[in-house]
């Protein structure tokens, strides 16, 4: 279906300096069991196709739902209107960037595919996780979810280039609400962080079989918790907090596009500028991160961007010193500077923008026990509930689940509401030890969101736990 | 688009078998979308989509699916019937769904305006005419929005909005900057250039040094800006019934009457005076108007068709997510033009951003200032502030520490794009706090 309708293009396409076809077509199934009940089983067939127009330095775009003939001609000559419209007033003279014409492909791995396992069966597997949810009458609200989408992308430029890419994604969930009087606590897979690419063989992978009667009985115990205490202190994350930690304070602020201004009326600007590449000190010399495309299972994997960049692993930072920006093609040429491919757009209706895609803290040496026996009085967090940051992505402040008091480098009590305060520009030099494989986790999130127009985008964060020293903490009222 | 509309609705009912019930909700739009940099174009296109919801209804037993569309009839009609086909075939694998329910009263209706609007081409032109010189970065939105509703009962409902919304910023250094919007139905090409001209007159101040507070409980007022993000948390959760039901809302405190808020609070759900549709997707129509909170005190929740079922209470219109689209925040009795008389010393915020919760049982919210903030003291702005994070709750922001709130309000087009452009709306008044936590 997408050869024909990028066949059908390039019979039509306009005349001008550059133009490409993106055509998207995303299938999905979101099967959800709430208290017992199976919700609406509801899918999804999003296929539109995004035409990109480069003409006397001017850029267009015009995307569309309507991948008929007259449908692919009328865009076209929307974007090529634009392209016109813009010469001479862009950000940037676009015929001078240049663009890459690709051949190649790219297929997740799959061992069990989706539909091998018949709808019926789908739906038992959420059921049965749901039922062992429900241990106690406290238990107010329990849920069992899988989603999986099934995304094809066909790239293609008048003048050969092509990609063909296909993605399988699957996004498992369990959570259990607990409740007694005005306390409320809610405990969930990974703070839902889980998502994967791959077949059903991510259920195995991902806990989704096992979990379910820890979650709820974690729940009940944070109803009983002490507040988690204030103070500065060592704090113990988790990979499931230290994903978003990631995300937050490393990737955002990195995203080239940020730092040339185009979010600041909307995600905000950045505390990174063009001349620190290459020199600043970003986190102590236990910090290494990479942009890395070919993580098995990672939920943001690919082998082009949506600019036909092949995609390939990088380091971002190495020793705690910053190297280069998440910037894609059209940025590093605005800016100057080397970046990776992650010019990305959450679908055939945005043009793709500069985004972070799996960017992942390496693994250091020390086992969970080793973290542990450092701290002489500290906390640990698991599972993020809520993240906040600053415009400049400088001051944060990030809420877990679950926390577990260490004192003399021994896990003690269960405490609720942890929270703890920062600032990324110097949070990270208070990185004092790195856990080891053994405590790493491929997470990420479905719904990163940024760009005006917005858009939501997948990225994928594998870390291991992270020691910190001095860190703000505190609970709840 | 009525017209295609209505006939694929009519199409769908053709194609049904026995007594097998549809019910479909179209979101459609044309949009054209410019962001700006620095005083130039960094993206400029159109998007043209059409997205059909439909659920096969037999008995108790359903499936939904959500498609893409082409516009063009016979296509779509294809599309559809092999959409519908597969529906069919997977109703014998589902259970019947205990808490499934559909507006069986027709009640159709219509609300659509013609279009004002200029081409996206002369809107550009305006634009970059206004922010020559200016460090201008923004982005403009604007074309036909449509939503309808059809089921197999011959309820036909339609809306569509010709709307455009330009919201920007401009810099003055560093992250200092001031952000306005121009939102609206009607484009005056000579309103762009206005706008700018007063935002730039503001640039003056935030040119002088920046002040550093340090962390700890100030007076401030929050602008209607400021004050939608506040709101806007509270949608998260604040205000379904099913986050009621199972203990999960925010404002567990102040619906179980441990908590109160300030008297001067009455937010309603305000569909009669908002620019949302008056419908939701599974046909039921909205009230006027809904009391969620009135004089501090808890009112009403936001019921969806499900949760009416689930919980046995009548639905009032309210979407799936059972989050407001119309908010309304009454005014007080604090005039504008003497906000800053009743600040005296403290801050004047703006507007505030990615707001999160700290404690949700306590609804304590944690965010950020954002573009202009100032320092004043006695009644006068002095500097602009440097950012600075606050965690409080919202008993004591919109409670025992709410001085007064503004008698004017602004009507805020919401201006969110994700997967389709916003049609909700907020009208708010600002609010001046007393002892407002700062934190970092």
């Amino acid at each position: 279906m997408l050869d024909d309708i990028a066949r059908r293009f390039r019979g039509q396409a306009p005349c001008a300096d550059f133009v490409s076809l993106r055509v998207v077509r995303e299938r999905s199934e979101a099967l959800t069991v709430r208290r017992g009940v199976l919700q609406p089983v509801q899918s999804g067939d999003d296929l539109g196709a995004m035409i990109t127009v480069v003409q006397g330095g001017g850029v267009g775009y015009a995307g569309t739902s309507d991948v008929s003939d007259a449908g692919l001609r009328e865009a076209a000559q929307r974007a090529l209107a634009w392209a016109r419209g813009t010469a001479g007033r862009t950000v940037v003279d676009f015929s001078r960037v240049v663009m890459p014409r690709p051949q190649g492909s790219y297929r997740t791995p799959v061992r069990t595919p989706w539909t091998s396992v018949p709808l019926a069966e789908r739906i038992d597997l959420v059921r049965a996780e749901c039922a062992r949810l429900a241990i106690d009458p406290r238990i107010v609200d329990w849920q069992a979810s899988l989603w999986n989408i099934e995304v094809d992308t066909l790239y293609v430029t008048v003048d050969g280039a092509r990609v063909d890419q296909h993605l399988s994604l699957v996004v498992p969930n369990l959570s259990a609400t607990a409740n007694e009087g005005t306390e409320t606590q809610v405990r969930s897979l990974a703070g839902r962080g889980i998502c994967r690419q791959g077949g059903l063989e991510v259920l195995d992978a991902t806990g989704f079989h096992t979990q379910a009667p820890r979650i709820a009985r974690e729940a009940l115990e944070l109803l009983e918790a002490p507040n988690c205490p204030s103070g500065k202190m060592f704090l113990l994350l988790a990979a499931d907090q230290m994903y978003l930690q990631i995300h937050e304070s490393i990737g955002h602020p990195l995203e080239l596009d940020r730092i040339l201004g185009d979010e600041r009326n909307y995600a905000g600007t950045s505390f990174v500028t063009p001349e620190m590449f290459g020199t600043y000190r970003y986190g102590s010399r236990l910090l290494n991160v990479t942009f890395d495309p070919a993580v098995p299972g990672e939920f943001a994997s690919y082998g082009f961007d949506d600019d036909g960049v092949k995609a390939e692993r990088t380091h971002i930072i190495r020793d705690g010193v910053l190297l280069r920006p998440l910037g894609s093609a059209i940025s590093q040429a605005r800016a100057g500077l080397d970046g990776v491919a992650n010019s990305r757009a959450s679908s055939w209706n945005r043009a793709p923008i500069d985004r972070m895609a799996n960017l992942n803290v390496e693994p250091g040496d020390a086992s969970i026990d080793d973290l542990v026996a450092m701290v002489d009085h500290g906390v640990l967090m698991s599972s993020n509930c809520s993240w906040s940051i600053d415009d400049s992505r400088n001051k944060f402040q990030f809420g877990c689940e679950w926390g577990r008091l260490i004192d003399n480098g021994v896990l003690g009590a269960v405490v609720k509401k942890p929270n703890y305060r920062g600032i990324s520009a110097t949070f990270w030099r208070n990185l004092v030890r790195v856990g080891n494989g053994e405590t790493r986790d491929v997470l990420g999130s479905p719904f990163c969101g940024k760009g005006e127009p917005n858009q939501i985008i997948r990225v994928g964060h594998a870390s291991p736990a992270c020691l910190f020293a001095d860190v703000d903490v505190f609970g709840g009222e | 688009m009525q017209a295609y509309f209505n006939a694929l609705a009519d199409h769908l009912g053709t194609r049904l078998r026995g007594a097998e019930i549809y019910t479909a909700s179209l979101q459609a739009e044309v949009s054209d979308f410019v962001r700006f940099n620095k005083a130039a174009v960094r993206q400029a296109g159109t998007v043209r989509q059409l997205v059909l919801s439909v659920d096969l209804i037999d008995g108790a037993r359903h499936s939904g699916a959500d498609l893409t569309l082409t516009g063009d009839f016979a296509l779509d009609a294809r599309r559809l019937d092999d959409a519908l086909d597969t529906l069919r075939a997977r109703l014998p694998l589902l259970p019947e769904d205990p808490h499934l329910v559909y507006a069986t009263e027709v009640c159709s209706t219509e609300r659509a305006s013609a279009s004002t609007l200029p081409s996206g081409q002369d809107a550009v032109d305006a634009i970059l005419y206004a922010a020559r010189g200016l460090d201008f970065v923004g982005f403009h939105a604007q074309g036909p929005v449509y939503t309808g509703f059809a089921n197999s009962f011959g309820q036909r409902n339609w809306f569509a909005a010709h709307s455009f919304n330009l919201s920007w910023s401009l810099y003055r250094d560093g992250d200092k900057a001031v952000k306005s919007s121009y939102a609206g139905f009607t484009w005056d090409p000579r309103e762009p250039t206005e706008k700018m001209r007063l935002a730039a007159s503001q640039l003056e101040v935030l040119g002088r040094a920046p002040k550093t507070i340090a962390p700890g409980r100030y007076r401030a007022y929050l602008a209607p800006a400021a004050m939608q993000e506040v709101t806007e948390l509270l949608c998260w959760g604040g205000f379904g019934l099913e986050e009621h039901r199972t203990k999960q809302t925010p404002l567990i405190r102040l619906a179980g009457g441990e908590a109160s808020l300030h008297p001067a609070i009455t937010l309603r759900e305000n569909t009669r005076d908002g620019t949302a549709p008056d419908f939701q997707a599974s046909g039921f129509v909205r009230p006027e108007a809904v009391t969620l909170i009135g004089d501090g005190a808890w009112g009403e929740c936001l019921v969806s068709p499900r949760s009416a079922k689930e919980y046995a209470v009548p639905t009032n219109g309210a979407s799936a997510a059972e989050s407001p689209e119309s908010l309304d925040l009454a005014a007080g009795d604090l005039p504008r033009a003497e906000v800053l008389r009743r600040l005296g010393t403290g801050l004047y915020v703006n507007n505030l951003w990615y707001l999160n919760y700290s404690d949700r049982a306590a609804c304590r919210m944690t965010g950020m200032t954002r573009f202009a903030t100032f320092w004043v003291e006695d009644g006068e702005i002095v500097a602009p502030l440097n950012v600075m994070r606050f965690d409080e709750s919202l008993y004591r922001l919109w409670g025992t520490n709410l001085v007064g709130l503004t008698a004017e309000r602004d009507f805020i087009l919401d201006s969110d794009t994700y997967f389709k452009r916003s049609t909700r709306s907020v009208r708010l008044p600002g609010a001046v706090v007393d002892e407002m936590a700062f934190t970092l």
